[in-house]
């Protein structure tokens, strides 16, 4: 069985499967019992000053018939005392010593008050602080949480306030709703960070009731916006995620956050450069239990793959994240329909007609629609074999025209040299 | 627990949703295709799963009118059900006609009418029979805006969809319901109106510019054999009417026999099985292979432990006054007859009794007596000759479909039928005006 123990940002921790700083770190007898089911840390429901939360806190989005593709929540820090979830802390910690605590901060923004947390904080034995520059409601309308993250100096100054007296590594917690989200690293990185967790939850309206007109979580009548999260923001942060790690300035370790449900979600984000993974909506939605089959799955995938350790796949996919402009214009797939395994259900043909590049012909035959695939105009866009219900009908075949590899680059410099890719060929 | 209960019972609204969500939305799709209504199946699941009912029921009735019935007594199976793409993919076709009937049902209950009539236009049809062709008939001229009077010779609408349907699809009272409902809408229907009898011919003809014929069949014929009318031999069509419109006054004997291979042969097997009969003995004089009942009907039958008899034929009704047994010849299967089954022969003197206490013939209806009185109108083996493609037949001011037609089809077939025969009335009357006007 492959190695799922793994150094983060000087932190020793189990596996890298961490809860994310959100309800089901609220408690230590929550954090207890994760690490009973098998997590390898938890980074705990963000302290403060005590607040108070609204009734009606949560929303989602379903897709179909299934639930919480994406969830919405406005709920703020942590509600308890912080003695209270010190003294946990603590406890925690002395309980289960192998297992990663981090103690998630957010106060207001003055260098004695974070001075004063963070002595409090690692005080309790925690492994390591994560900065929540990211919260996108609530505590940004009181110049905390995303109201720190989205502008860089900021970011940068109170990191610097953390490590004038942490003992411990910090991570700065990065937000996504902000342009260009390599700036606010780079400024955790100025700061002294010693690693970043990304991302935190993305400004959302969930929906509409149809019938009240008042959008969800309705709260008497009323509603605020609040942050996304779970299987829908996965994409965006995998994009966030490959640009943080790959920029030259800040070259940190990355705590990777957004819709992770599964080892495979896990192992997409480790492939990307993650080298640990924070959950928080699977949780909500399934319970602690799912981290048995994340460890379990990652570690047959790297046994089948021939890796000796989680350490191997950290940011194995980088090479192939490139610019647009330095992909290759003369690779060319078109589709192929297996013929023996179409049902006739004309979405591929639909699909082409109406969405893409009407390369697909259809016919009725035997009271089905049989599709042939218009090889000359086929530009290989993929959607055909995105639309087709049936495993392995459609796939992309390579055609190798004998071309060398051509970049925009050299393209552009003389397209007349290339008559290939002008437009009269169909592209 | 009540042994006619509904076979397929309606979906809870989750159930729907989750049945809805599984269809593919399928581009010309084959379940519309195989649809003899051409019902947009993947239109009416989708808009079940926007929450769109009002909007899926529209599209429903307005290809079918009787979609609520069809929901019910279609099957599916052989149709849009067992077009469904689905089949081939994990073996679960959609629940098309559970579906079709959560919509039609939601428009049932929620005051949606089934069809709105149209703008006044000249013209007039008259109707014969208020079976689902003519209901269907009338219902899409009223849409296209020309009158239409049905004639119904009993005095109660619906026909087979009424009185044959196998109690466990449908009750006579969900079909009367449905008709009230076209009622509402505008369908007039006149009962005891039997033409030649209480309707002149003369005056139906004065009254209305075309007739559309959708009279259905008559009863089963007798046997033929000797004993055929002791006690205890029944009609299977008449049995089943009993048991839906005077289900206390329905018997069944301990051990039937039911003559025929047909679906109204396994609908009276099942429906003597669920009244209480101990033994239940198909009897067909050619092979499994041969049996025109639909697959999944037959395995009904299996269900309700029928005992399958192949390859015999009633010779004799044994008895006195009374039904005791069924003599049975012994067949096999010559030569090929012009439906292209073979042709079951008897075997020299292999015969043998069974013993029974009713015998149940299901074994072909008769063609109505009207139809010859029909001015013009030229049968086949009596079922009335139509151009398919418009349902007219020889006489150019009649028009027929359904039963009388097909000799014994399904409800969506017959409604396809009188829609198109109508569509086709009101074509010819635009044109007649348009004719009129140049005049």
């Amino acid at each position: 069985m492959a190695d799922l123990k793994i150094n983060f940002a000087g932190i020793e921790t189990p596996n890298p499967f961490w809860l994310a700083s959100a309800p089901p770190t609220n408690t230590g007898d929550q954090v207890m019992r994760a690490f009973d089911a098998g997590w390898g840390g938890a980074v705990w429901k963000t302290l403060g000053d005590p607040i108070v939360n609204v009734s009606s806190r949560y929303s989602s989005v379903d897709m179909g018939q299934s639930r919480m593709m994406g969830l919405n929540n406005i709920e703020l820090i942590t509600d308890r005392p912080v003695e209270v979830n010190l003294r946990e802390m603590r406890e925690v910690k002395r309980r289960y010593p192998k297992h990663t605590v981090i103690a998630s901060l957010m106060v207001e923004s003055k260098r004695d008050i974070w001075h004063e947390m963070v002595k409090r904080a690692e005080d309790t034995g925690c492994d390591g602080l994560e900065l929540n520059f990211g919260c996108p409601h609530g505590m940004s309308e009181r110049g905390m949480g995303s109201a720190v993250g989205q502008v860089p100096e900021y970011a940068c100054q109170i990191t610097e306030w953390v490590k004038e007296v942490a003992k411990t590594p910090v991570i700065v917690k990065l937000t996504p709703n902000i342009t260009d989200i390599v700036y606010p690293a780079r400024a955790a990185k100025k700061g002294g960070a010693d690693a970043v967790s990304l991302i935190n939850t993305i400004n959302s309206i969930t929906g509409v009731d149809l019938d009240t007109f008042t959008p969800r979580p309705d709260v008497g009548g009323r509603s605020a916006h609040g942050g996304f999260c779970g299987p829908a923001v996965k994409p965006i942060a995998l994009n966030m995620l490959a640009a943080v790690v790959q920029d030259k300035e800040v070259r940190l370790p990355v705590s990777g956050i957004g819709g992770i449900s599964n080892w495979r979600d896990a192992a997409e984000f480790i492939l990307l450069g993650a080298s640990t993974v924070q959950v928080c909506t699977a949780v909500m939605h399934y319970g602690f239990r799912i981290v048995e089959d994340m460890i379990d799955g990652l570690s047959n995938y790297l046994d089948e793959k021939g890796f000796r350790s989680v350490r191997e796949l950290v940011g194995r996919s980088l090479p192939s994240v490139s610019r647009w402009e330095e992909l290759d214009l003369n690779y060319k797939v078109i589709a192929r329909v297996d013929q023996d395994k179409c049902i006739g259900c004309g979405l591929c043909y639909i699909a082409c007609n109406d969405g893409a590049h009407q390369s697909i012909a259809a016919e009725a035959a035997h009271g089905r629609t049989k599709v042939s695939i218009i090889e000359d105009t086929c530009v290989g866009c993929n959607l055909c074999s995105l639309v087709c219900p049936v495993d392995g009908c459609i796939s992309m075949i390579r055609v190798d025209e004998g071309r060398p590899p051509l970049t925009w680059k050299e393209y552009s410099q003389d397209p007349k040299a290339h008559p290939h890719l002008g437009p009269a060929n169909g592209h | 627990m009540n042994p006619f209960a509904e076979l397929k019972p309606a979906l809870a609204l989750d159930e729907a949703l989750e049945e809805a969500s599984r269809c593919l939305y399928c581009y010309d799709a084959p379940c519309t295709r195989a649809c003899p209504t051409h019902i947009d199946v993947p239109a009416f699941i989708k808009k079940i799963g926007s929450g769109n009912l009002r909007g899926s029921a529209a599209t429903i009735l307005s290809a079918n009118v009787l979609g609520a019935s069809c929901a019910r007594v279609c099957p599916t199976e052989v149709l849009c059900e067992g077009a469904c793409v689905l089949n081939d993919l994990h073996h679960k076709p959609i629940k098309i006609g559970q579906l079709q009937r959560h919509a039609t049902d939601w428009a049932m209950s929620h005051g949606m009418r089934p069809f709105v009539a149209g703008t006044k236009q000249p013209g007039s049809v008259g109707i014969l029979g208020a079976g689902p062709a003519g209901l269907a008939c009338a219902a899409e001229l009223l849409r296209l805006g020309i009158e239409a009077v049905i004639y119904e010779a009993s005095e109660r609408p619906g026909g087979l969809n009424t009185t044959g349907v196998a109690e466990y699809k449908m009750t006579p009272e969900f079909s009367l319901r449905e008709i009230a409902w076209l009622v509402e809408a505008g369908v007039e229907v006149r009962y005891g109106s039997e033409v030649g009898i209480t309707v002149p011919l003369g005056e139906l003809e004065s009254k209305h510019d075309f007739v559309f014929v959708g009279v259905g069949l008559g009863s089963i014929a007798p046997l033929g054999i000797s004993g055929d009318r002791l006690d205890g031999v029944v009609d299977a069509l008449a049995f089943i009417e009993e048991l839906k419109m005077e289900r206390s006054r329905a018997r069944v004997g301990k051990r039937v026999a039911i003559v025929g291979g047909g679906n109204t042969a396994i609908d009276a097997v099942t429906q003597a099985q669920r009244l209480g009969a101990e033994e239940v003995h198909l009897i067909y004089r050619r092979g499994p292979e041969e049996m025109p009942a639909y697959h999944h009907e037959v395995e009904l039958a299996k269900q309700a432990s029928c005992r399958f008899h192949f390859l015999v034929n009633p010779s004799r009704v044994v008895g006195e006054g009374q039904v005791s047994g069924l003599e049975l010849q012994r067949m096999r299967l010559g030569e090929p007859d012009r439906s292209g089954r073979r042709t079951p022969e008897p075997i020299d003197g292999e015969t043998f009794v069974l013993p029974v206490d009713m015998v149940i013939a299901a074994t072909g209806q008769k063609a109505r007596a009207l139809l010859d009185i029909l001015p013009g109108v030229k049968l086949d083996r009596g079922k009335v000759l139509v151009d398919e493609r418009t349902m007219q037949t020889s006489n150019p001011r009649y028009y027929a479909g359904g039963d009388c037609v097909s000799g014994g089809q399904e409800v969506v077939n017959a409604v396809a039928e009188g829609k198109r025969a109508a569509t086709q009335m009101a074509a010819q009357l635009q044109q007649l005006q348009r004719q009129a006007r140049k005049a």
